[in-house]
Parts: C-alpha cells; structure tokens; sequence
C-alpha cells in the first residue's frame, strides 16, 4: 500500500485509475465470485476524483487519499444500501455512516461497495448469505469462510486492495485464513461498533482485511480509537503503525497452547503452523508449552452469549419499519410472520437458541453460567499472558471446506474452535498466511496477545508473512 | 369491609423533564408535531448505540435523595425484551437487578395523620413511541401510526412496598409523590400528558392475618380520582369474591373510567417472558460519592419540611399550611412577604382570598408591589374596600399601588385639619339634628358620618370622621 501511496502522492497514477481497475476486476470476477452484495461504481469514481481534486491542490487528505476499499455488509454507509445479507434489509440505505466508515472517508478512501456475509453475521462460509455463497479465489467449488467471506475474497481475488470485517467468533479470522489474506480481530473497544449492525455487542469488533501485515496495521491505524458515540469504546490511544525489524523476536516468549493442536486438527495445517513456529525459534524467539484448558468451554459459552445477545439486538426486525410485513389479525402474528419470512434458517435457529437461553426458567442454568465461564476463560489467557509475550495457535482446525460441505449446523460452529477465545476474553488476535497444504489452499496461522498489544502481534505477524514467502 | 385488610402497593413512573432525551441528544419536550424529535438512535436504527445521558441520571439521583433512598454507587442497565409496535428496538433500555436507588420512604398526611410509605426502588428506564390508533384500540383499528417524539424519553420508576391500606390513602401518597417531584424540579408530573403514570396492585387478606392475598394488578389510571375510584372498586369486588367463596385470580385489570370499574386484561400465566439480560452496550454505572453529595446539597426544602416550618415559624393552621404547601407558587411568595416582615395572617389571608383568583387567572404579581399594596393600607390611604379595586389594576396594568391610587383619586381623606370644615358642613345645615343628637338621640352619630362621606365621594378615613364629630358634637 505504501507503493500505491507512493504512485498516487508523485502522480505517476490517479485514483480514478486505481477506482477504475479494482471496477474492472470486480466486474470480471463477480459473476462467478460473488463477493460483493452492492457495487458503487458510481460513488467510488466521484469519490476519487474529488481524491484527485484534491492531490492535484496539494491537499490530501492523508497518506491513503483515493485508495479505494470494500466496506464489510454489515457496517452503516450513508445512503449506500446496508443489507447484512437479509432479505429483512434488503432496501435498506442507511441515514448515517459508522464511526469507522467515517474514518475512512476522513482518509479519502473510496468506497467500491458493501461485501457478502452470511446473513447478521451468522456463520462461517456466507452459505447462510441471502444473496449466495461468496468463493474461494484459490478454488472456486471451495467457501471463503465467514462470516467477513466477502471481504476476505474481494482482497484475495484483487478486487479490493484492503476491506473492512467484523468479527464476533472468528469472523475476520477463519475467512482470512481460507482466503489467505491477513485480518485483525482488535482488542474489544479499541474500534468503535457504532454503525456497525450488531450481532452479539459484548463480542463484536471491526477491524482490517489486507493482503500484508503492513497494510492491515496501516488500515488500523485510521479504525483505532475512541468514539464518544460508543459507550464501550476503550479511552485508549490511537494505534500508530509500527516500525518494521526482526530482532526483538530474539526476546520473545511464544506461548503454544497444546489445546490447540490436538484432535480435529488438519495435519497439514499443524505442519505449516509448527514450521513457523520453527523459525520464529531459529531466530532467537523461545517456545513455552502452555495450557489453555478453558478453551473446551470457548464453543459452547460463545453459543450461549452470541444467540443471547443475537435474539434481543435482532428483535426489531419485526415487520413494523424492516422487511415485508405480513399482514395479520394482529400485531403478535404480524410479528412472527413477519419474521418468519424475512429470516433465513441460521438467524431463525439463532434467534430461538438465544431466547431460550434468556428466558426466565433457564437464564440462571445457560446465559448466567456462560457468563461465568467467560471470567474464568478471561482470567486463564489474562494468565497466560504472565508467562508469555504472545501465543500462536493455528486459526482454523482445516484449510477452506466445500461449498455444501457442512450440512449440520453443529459442525459449522467448530470452525470457530480456535478463534472464539480471543472475543470472550476481549483480546487482539491476528491472522496471517502461513503456508498452503498440498492442494494449494491458504493456511492461516493465529497470533493472540494481551488487551491493546496490536503493535506486537503485526510485528510477530510481519516475521511470520516474510518466513512463508520464503 | 372490616373482615379484610387491604393491601396496596404503587408503581409510579415518572418522565423526567430533561432538555435531551435519555439514550441521544434529541430534544424531550412535548407536544412537538409528531416524529419531529427523533434521530436514529432513537428511532432504533441498525448499529445504533445509546449513550446515557448525565442529566437524566442526576435527576434521578434527585428524585432518589429526595425518597429518602439508598443512592446505589454501582448500578447497572438491562434489556428488557418484548414485541410491541412502539417498541423502536423491540426492547427496552432499563434497570432489572442492580437499580440506581432503594430503600427509601416518603411521609405524608392522611387526615390528620402523618404516615410513612416505603419506597422499594427507583431505576431508570426509556419511555416507548406513541401509538396513535386509527380507531377505538389497536385491535379495533384499521391502522395505527407511531410517534417517535416520546420514545427514549428518561423516566423513573418507582415502586413502594405494599405499605398503603386504603385506596384514599394511595391517592394522597401520589398527591404527596406528585408535589415532591415538582418541588426538586425533576418533572412536570402532568397525569394527563402522561408524565405521570401509575399501576396499582392490590389484594385483600383477612382482617389481621399476616399472609398476603393474591394481588391484582391495575392499570390505565389517568387521574388520581382514577386511581382512587379504581381501587375502591377492586376492594369490592375482591371482598365479594372472597365472600363467596372463591379464590382472586392473579392478573392484570384495565380500569374503564367511563364504565368505572376494571376489567381483565390478562392473567398471569400470559404475562410475558422478559428474558431481561444486562445491556452489553452500556457499561455500569459508577457514581462518584462527592458528586451524589453535590446533588444532595442541591435539594431545596421539600413539601412535608415546608409545612412544618409554616405552622412552626409562622403559626399558620394546617389548613393554611397546607394550601400554601401544595401550591409552592402561593408558598414562595407568602415566604418572601412574610419574611419582609409583614403580618403572617394577614398576608396568608390576603393570597388564599381574592387574590388566588385572580392570580390563578392572570399570574402572580411580584412581591414587591404587593408589599406595596399593603404598605398603603397601612398608611390608611386606602380602605380595606378600595383595596380590591386597587389588586385589581394591579394585574391589569404595570403601575405600583401607590401609583395606580395616585392616577385614580382614590387616596382616603385622613387628615383632620381637610376634613374639618367639611364636618363643620354638615353639622351647620343640620342645626335641629344637632339638636337632638345633644339631648341624647346618639345614633344619629351614624347619619352624619354618612353624610361627610357623601361629602368626600367616600374617600374620607371614617375613624378620622368618628373622632372629628366626637370632639365637634360633644365639646
């Protein structure tokens, strides 16, 4: 990205020209890719020529005036339709933009169009998208993960530079890692959610998509800081991007959870992730065997919080101001068939598991237990961090599934094994490509440090990008 | 009604009369034309997200303070989950388990007793959207429209124990309730706006048994007189169910103030699942004691404090106390002219007289011109019958007493030496009642005073006319 910068700031290109060629390659490639759920070809073109307007003044608005980026489906654009991949939205244009959505186009940054997920971010493979499954770029019989598929794909295909995803499970991760790009999942309330369509709002971050460690940690320094429109946002600093060396890995402490590297775990993916771990060793970094045993518990309590949460913040779609409304005697069964037909079957099933959750006969025995569960997962990788800078772990069990592959949907809540903790416990975690299996699909390997320590995690992620490409 | 004793307990919610709404910065007055304060966070948009409002929570705290109550220095928001089409978000912003205040009280009178309620809780909460119905109800009607202006309001609920045992005491208890919030500013308590609101529940149990009957919940009470009515029907109709035999079903009771009487809503075993759940987009509240102790500070005297002060300090009777108690516009002014150092009676006398009349027509006067007022009186320059002329033109014109007596002529004739002659006057063209009056005929003493005031087109001082013709007649 800093080449792109660098084109655009000496006027060897205009971002017309970069607009015009990631329009180019969307329209090529989404017939069959499907990353995208609206395109704005329009917006994006004015976008940068008011971009180019003003390099040719001399006043750019930041170094990444006029490039362009995918914003995740998910996330408030003004008057930019905001669908969440439901039907429920499906003509609905904001009449705001999200603080992060702001922050970009306080960077001058165009905005190509609004990427494919699964429908309020529930899932992990956008099959659960109403607009169609988002794929692979590397096989295209193959799922760009989810629920950020999209966003993941955009940037993986080229059709995107950098995207914008959410994460409440893994959502950035998982489809980070079978696209084999990078995505940050930042520490909780470092990035404000305001604008952002919320799923689970105790778990829900938004953070960067990119193809280089260097650009995602670019990205997030525009997202990170607070925002007095979100109550939970952190009073932290802004995130600035770090200086790039190899040797203070010769220091590091690398906690590898043996949790996370037993069974369900693919072997060629262990393989890939161990061999990073190898080099990080070769070049001083020391491995420490630890344990995080809460992790058996991660699924389940996300489960609980997520389905909880989810059943209330997705309660007002309910046929009075969203969706079609089906008319009805009255207003209780307008509701359920209202909602009946807007809801496709993962929100459905979402939306039923959280409200049992909640309701007064079993809230002490599920959403109240989960809640203490989630201290003690907090509290077991808060200790973790006493006797390690950071822990690496593979970021999902297997490399991208096949389309269909995963008809039960007790199989498809696994892919967040390994990702779910991060979000309970509130902690930054960084996926990075570390390899592909023999079948040429992507491998991501996971970085997790403590609350605010993005800094260190793009550096360990930065080394681990420059030993795969080797 | 002797063989039950009846148990009440209140739910008050309260609007608080904040500039902004509770969650957004939108204005929060009402009677603006309808969806015309309303922003998305109120209106409940996807990625929205509420922001508490300081001022709501110091006017709780307020309200808090005021009851007597434990102000809790962590406190925390839940959700409260249900459908309705008012509903923006489908649920509704509030405080379940951890609520801002409790363990509070307030004393009121019923008649001559003074009497003690407790108050269980006061939490926070939003108000929900208005709906505006095309016909009778929202069964009834063809479509109903919403009214975004009132949602996310901030009110206070308040609850009390099931202390109150007469349905004439649950009206005095919310008059009381009513006249405390206005005192300390928090809200405008107008029943008929919907600012002020209160459910009933009540039961029965036989006279002296201390286990509670099932209670049954009231609803729609639009007045204190609904309030009052409706529990004095539910005391009936309870009495007689348990008189036959039967059991009270557990439910909640509409009242009808046409038909007055209630009718059933629903029953327990429909009341809705709330699923309620702390709000993940809200931290806790923190108070910092040195803040709740500037609000403590902030309180000014309250109603009850007020009456003891009057019929202490100022010997007013209860009754008197309590008009001015309960009209603290009436109170302010007494107070500022009291302690101006006129006569307390006189001035109490004066405000409840003609004076709230035309005050509650037109507006207070300022207390400076009628201290004037009474200052003239006390001059004599005016009689206690000129006086109503003058409070008249006191509130139709900008003049002071003084000078409104001035402009009409009015001033009373008290000096002897201008009233002389004229009494020399009248005596010389009555030389035979003179006459008469010497031989002993006194109550012609009458006659002549009539005729000097007739003289003086009745301005003339008639104690100085008195004196005047006892000197002139009997020396």
């Amino acid at each position: 990205m800093r080449n792109l910068a660098h084109l655009l700031e000496t006027r060897q290109v205009s971002s017309r020209e970069i607009v015009k060629h990631y329009l180019g390659e969307i329209k090529q490639q989404e017939p069959d890719l499907n990353a995208f759920i609206t395109v704005d070809d329009v917006g994006a073109l004015a976008q940068a020529d008011a971009a180019d307007m003003r390099r040719s003044q001399g006043n750019p608005l930041s170094p990444w005036d006029g490039i362009p980026i995918a914003v995740k489906d998910n996330i408030s654009t003004k008057g930019l339709k905001t669908t969440c991949a439901s039907r429920f939205l499906s003509n609905y244009k904001p009449l705001f933009d999200a603080s992060v959505v702001r922050s970009l186009r306080d960077a001058g940054m165009p905005i190509l169009g609004k990427t494919n997920l699964d429908e309020f971010a529930m899932g992990s493979s956008t099959e659960y998208s109403a607009y169609g499954v988002a794929r692979n770029p590397h096989d295209r019989t193959r799922v760009s993960g989810g629920s950020s598929g999209g966003s993941a794909a955009a940037v993986a295909a080229g059709e995107a530079p950098w995207s914008l995803g959410t994460d409440t499970g893994g959502s950035i991760r998982q489809p980070a890692s079978f696209c084999g790009v990078v995505g940050l999942k930042p520490t909780y309330g470092w990035v404000s959610r305001y604008g952002v369509v919320a799923l689970a709002p105790s778990l829900d971050q938004v953070g960067p998509m990119a193809r280089t460690v260097e650009d995602a940690a670019i990205l997030f320094s525009l997202l990170a800081g607070p925002d007095p429109k979100d109550a939970t946002s952190a009073d932290a600093r802004n995130f600035e991007v770090p200086f790039w060396d190899d040797q203070f890995v010769k220091d590091l402490k690398i906690g590898v959870p043996e949790e996370f590297f037993g069974e369900g775990l693919h072997p060629d993916v262990e393989k890939a992730v161990r061999r990073s771990l190898r080099t990080l060793e070769g070049q001083g970094a020391t491995l420490v065997p630890i344990s995080l045993a809460t992790n058996d518990y991660a699924i389940d309590t996300y489960l609980t919080l997520v389905t909880a949460e989810a059943s209330s913040s997705l309660a007002r779609y309910d046929g009075v101001r969203y969706g079609e409304r089906v008319h009805a005697a009255d207003s209780n069964t307008m509701f359920s068939k209202s909602r009946a037909a807007g809801f496709g079957p993962e929100v459905k099933r979402r939306i039923m598991l959280g409200t049992y959750v909640l309701s007064a006969s079993h809230y002490e025995a599920y959403y109240e237990q989960a809640q203490r569960v989630r201290t003690l997962i907090k509290l077991d990788v808060l200790d973790a961090f006493k006797q390690v800078d950071v822990i690496i772990t593979p970021t999902t069990p297997t490399t991208a599934f096949t389309i269909g592959a995963k008809r039960n949907p007790l199989e498809m809540y696994l892919s967040d094994l390994f990702t779910a903790m991060a979000n309970l416990s509130g902690i930054p975690a960084l996926s990075v490509p570390c390899g592909t299996d023999p079948k040429g699909l992507p491998i991501g390997l996971q970085i997790m440090g403590s609350h605010f320590r993005e800094e260190l995690l793009f550096k360990v992620g930065y080394v681990v990008e420059r030993s795969a490409a080797r | 009604m002797t063989r039950y004793d009846t148990v009440i307990g209140l739910e008050i919610h309260v609007a608080l009369l904040t500039q902004s709404k509770f969650l957004c910065s939108c204005r929060a007055s009402f009677g603006a034309p309808p969806n015309s304060q309303c922003c998305p966070v109120c209106l409940g948009l996807p990625g929205t997200l509420p922001l508490i409002n300081e001022k709501a929570v110091e006017y709780a705290t307020k309200a808090g303070l005021a009851l007597k109550c434990n102000i809790n220095h962590y406190s925390r928001f839940d959700r409260k989950n249900y459908f309705y089409p008012d509903l923006p978000k489908a649920f509704q912003i509030t405080q379940d388990a951890f609520p801002l205040c409790n363990d509070g009280y307030l004393e009121y009178y019923v008649d001559d007793q003074l009497v003690r309620t407790a108050i269980t809780r006061i939490h926070l909460e939003e108000e929900a959207g208005k709906l505006i119905h095309s016909g009778e109800s929202i069964v009834a009607s063809e479509y109903s429209l919403v009214d975004y202006n009132r949602a996310g309001i901030p009110l206070i609920e308040i609850v009390t124990a099931p202390d109150i045992h007469q349905p004439k005491q649950a009206r005095l208890f919310l008059e009381q309730l009513r006249l405390l919030m206005s005192y300390i500013g928090v809200s405008d308590t107008k029943m008929e706006e919907g600012s002020l609101r209160c459910d009933a529940n009540i039961s029965l149990k036989p006279s002296g048994s201390p286990v509670l009957g099932t209670k049954v919940e009231i609803k729609n009470l639009n007045s204190f007189r609904a309030l009052e009515k409706a529990l004095e029907y539910e005391e009936i109709r309870q009495s007689q169910v348990l008189d036959s035999g039967a059991k009270v079903r557990q439910e909640s009771r509409t009242w009808d103030d046409r038909a007055g009487k209630t009718v059933s809503m629903r029953s327990k075993g429909d009341a809705p699942d709330y699923r309620i759940f702390p709000e993940p987009d809200l931290p806790p509240l923190n108070l910092d004691p040195v803040w709740v102790e500037l609000i403590a500070a902030s309180i000014p005297e309250l109603p009850l404090e007020r009456l003891n002060r009057l019929e202490g300090e100022y010997g007013l009777s209860r009754y008197e106390a309590t008009f001015l108690v309960n009209y603290p516009d009436f109170g302010e002014l007494f107070l500022e002219l009291a302690d101006s150092g006129l006569d307390c009676k006189t001035v109490v006398n004066f405000l409840m007289g003609d004076y709230a009349r035309l005050a509650r027509e037109k507006g207070h006067l300022d207390s400076e011109r009628i201290a004037g007022l009474f200052q003239i009186l006390d001059e004599r320059l005016i009689s206690q019958t000129q006086a109503k002329e003058v409070l008249d033109a006191l509130f139709s014109s900008p003049q002071t007493a003084r000078e409104i007596v001035k402009d009409k002529g009015m001033e009373v004739v008290g000096d002897p030496e201008r009233l002389r002659p004229i009494v020399h006057q009248v005596l010389e063209a009555n030389p035979q009642l003179v006459e008469r009056f010497k031989l002993g005929e006194t109550k012609l003493h009458g006659f002549f005073v009539g005729q000097v005031m007739r003289a003086t087109q009745g301005k003339a001082d008639p104690e100085a006319v008195n004196a005047l013709l006892q000197e002139e007649l009997v020396n």
